[in-house]
């Protein structure tokens, strides 16, 4: 079986003024369809540039992405991102913010009525549909967020890439928007690529834990597979041993071999 | 004060408890549609003092005038002798003899046509310099120094150019007020949240696209902001052009009073300049307020 998505031998660097940084250093992965996999690492190690270079906002340096053999080298609704703060247009409405996505994407191929349906139906898979003609500045941060992911879903992308889509919220709305990512996935099986800094969030979410070494020139450091049956329940996965192993390897990698030091430059 | 109200209503309207929620919900409609003493209470505090400072203003200026070697008249004088033009704005005998509003209108609809194509075109200069770092480095040293050239420095060229009054004043209102336009719109498309441009680049938006969906609602408040300045802008030059160029704007009227030494028509027409300038200045913020009510909003 081909991989669906293929991170091949990627290398980043920036240049300002004269001075090449290198943030990622031979990055290889190999993603299979439906399968959901969070990024982690220390903050400032490229988790962030690796996504950018995935959904194509920013060109690699060598190597490639392969998105179904074919390389990604311009942004595209096939992969769609979810920003950490939402990123919804604050002049227009829940359901205007997902329609500029649904007419850009399929204006040509489906109905007024039909996009309408589409529209709909995403806002109620995140159950947002109540909000329709809210701004975004009229409800709360875990609504917005859920916009932003009905928005992405709406796009009907191959690849679904959440950009630490949680970070701006408070524990409790992190936990139901968590819960919201799961029921999704396991309905739509969609593939998924999360970056977090949440060790929970992506023992609790992921079928692979990919963690990247500290920078600059990170790479990967290590792939941990969780082998958790779904669907996933967090209350009794926080007893679970397979749950707590998985949360142990990722924290031993994170805190001990690859200890994140604030005054390394 | 206003509080006070609230409560008032509160109570009256709803004798039983209800959910706290709902009861801010609903007084916040009775206060807006019920509450003619709120209002009238509003309308007292925004009037009455500059109503006072005016009625002092025209005490000491009736004072100051009053002496028979005065060099200008006093509000009395100009109250009986330009009364014609205080009370009837709208008459017309003739050509040359209307009524002030008339002659304000006039020069509207120069100012309209001049800052209008001032927006349109500034508005996609602004867009250019912002959104391009070539064009701002090659445009903006251009513009900064063409912005502090005064608008009547323009006229004569303008009169040599259009060898008409008319298309040189409209082209004065133009080079006048699209300066903050172009500058505003720049900063404003400059200021765009890069988390806007990567959902139009992840949507595929084209350039089109882009420009009337993410970048003229996002730099909107920008945009209103450089189109306030410039319609004053323009009201002051439009005033200034008339008074050269001639016509029958409310510039020339200024002029022609000013030659034929009625003291007391210059003054009238003062109050009317103010007053319309005044408008334009709110009528503009007003659209500004309601076209950007979803972006200010954070």
């Amino acid at each position: 079986m081909t991989a669906y998505l293929k991170l091949d031998h990627i290398d980043k660097s920036f240049a300002r003024g004269g001075q090449v940084s290198e943030v990622l250093n031979d990055i290889r992965l190999t993603i299979d369809k439906g399968e959901f996999v969070s990024i982690i690492g220390h903050s400032g190690c490229g988790k962030s540039t690796l996504l950018n270079l995935i959904a194509g906002l920013t060109r690699v340096s060598a190597g490639a992405v392969l998105l179904e053999d074919k390389e990604v080298d311009s942004p595209g609704p096939e992969r769609a991102v979810v920003f950490q703060n939402h990123s919804l247009l604050p002049w227009l409405t829940v359901y205007e913010n997902i329609n500029l996505a649904v007419s850009k994407v399929f204006g040509r191929t489906r109905s007024r009525a039909e996009r309408h349906d589409w529209i709909m139906r995403n806002l109620d898979l995140v159950q947002m549909a109540h909000a329709r003609d809210k701004r975004p500045a009229e409800i709360s941060g875990g609504m917005k967020q859920r916009v932003g992911i009905a928005r992405a879903l709406a796009m009907e992308p191959k690849i679904l890439l959440l950009d630490e889509p949680f970070g701006a919220l408070d524990a409790l709305t992190r936990a139901h928007l968590q819960d919201a990512v799961m029921d999704i996935h396991s309905r739509l099986g969609s593939t998924t690529i999360m970056i977090t800094h949440d060790v929970d969030e992506a023992v609790l979410l992921s079928d692979r834990i990919v963690m990247l070494t500290n920078g600059p020139a990170a790479t990967i450091g290590e792939v941990l597979a969780v082998p958790l049956a779904r669907p996933r329940r967090r209350i009794e996965l926080s007893s679970d041993r397979t749950f707590l192993r998985c949360r142990e390897a990722v924290l031993k990698f994170l805190y001990e071999r690859h200890r994140f030091v604030e005054a390394a430059e | 004060m206003s509080i006070q109200a609230i409560e008032d209503t509160k109570v009256k309207a709803f004798p039983t408890p209800a959910k706290p929620a709902e009861v801010i919900a609903f007084t916040a409609k009775v206060r807006r549609r019920f509450d003619p003493a709120a209002i009238t209470g509003k309308l007292a505090s925004t009037l009455v003092p500059p109503a006072v400072v005016i009625v002092v203003m025209l005490v000491i200026w009736q004072i100051a005038c009053s002496s028979p070697n005065a060099s200008l008249p006093p509000p009395s004088q100009v109250w009986n002798e330009a009364y014609d033009l205080i009370a009837h704005p709208f008459f017309d005998y003739g050509p040359q003899d209307i009524g002030l509003a008339w002659r304000v209108l006039i020069s509207l609809q120069r100012v309209a046509i001049g800052f209008g194509l001032a927006a349109i075109v500034g508005v996609a200069l602004g867009a250019l310099v912002g959104q391009s770092i070539w064009a701002m480095r090659g445009l903006d040293p251009v513009f900064q120094i063409l912005r502090t050239v005064p608008p009547l420095a323009w006229l004569p060229l303008s009169l040599a150019a259009f060898r008409d009054s008319s298309p040189s004043a409209i082209f004065v209102i133009f080079i006048t007020s699209i300066w903050p336009v172009i500058i505003n719109t720049a900063v404003g498309v400059r200021n765009i949240p890069e988390d806007y441009r990567n959902v139009a680049r992840i949507l595929r938006l084209n350039q089109l696209e882009f420009f009337v969906k993410i970048m003229v609602p996002a730099a909107a408040p920008y945009i209103f902001t450089g189109l306030r300045i410039g319609i004053g802008l323009s009201w002051l030059a439009i005033v200034a052009a008339e008074m050269l160029t001639g016509g029958v704007g409310i510039g020339f009227f200024i002029w022609d009073a000013w030659n034929s030494s009625r003291l007391p028509d210059i003054i009238v027409a003062l109050a009317y300049i103010g007053v319309t300038g005044f408008c334009l200045d709110r009528l503009v913020a007003a659209v500004g307020a309601f076209v950007t009510r979803g972006t200010t909003a954070k």
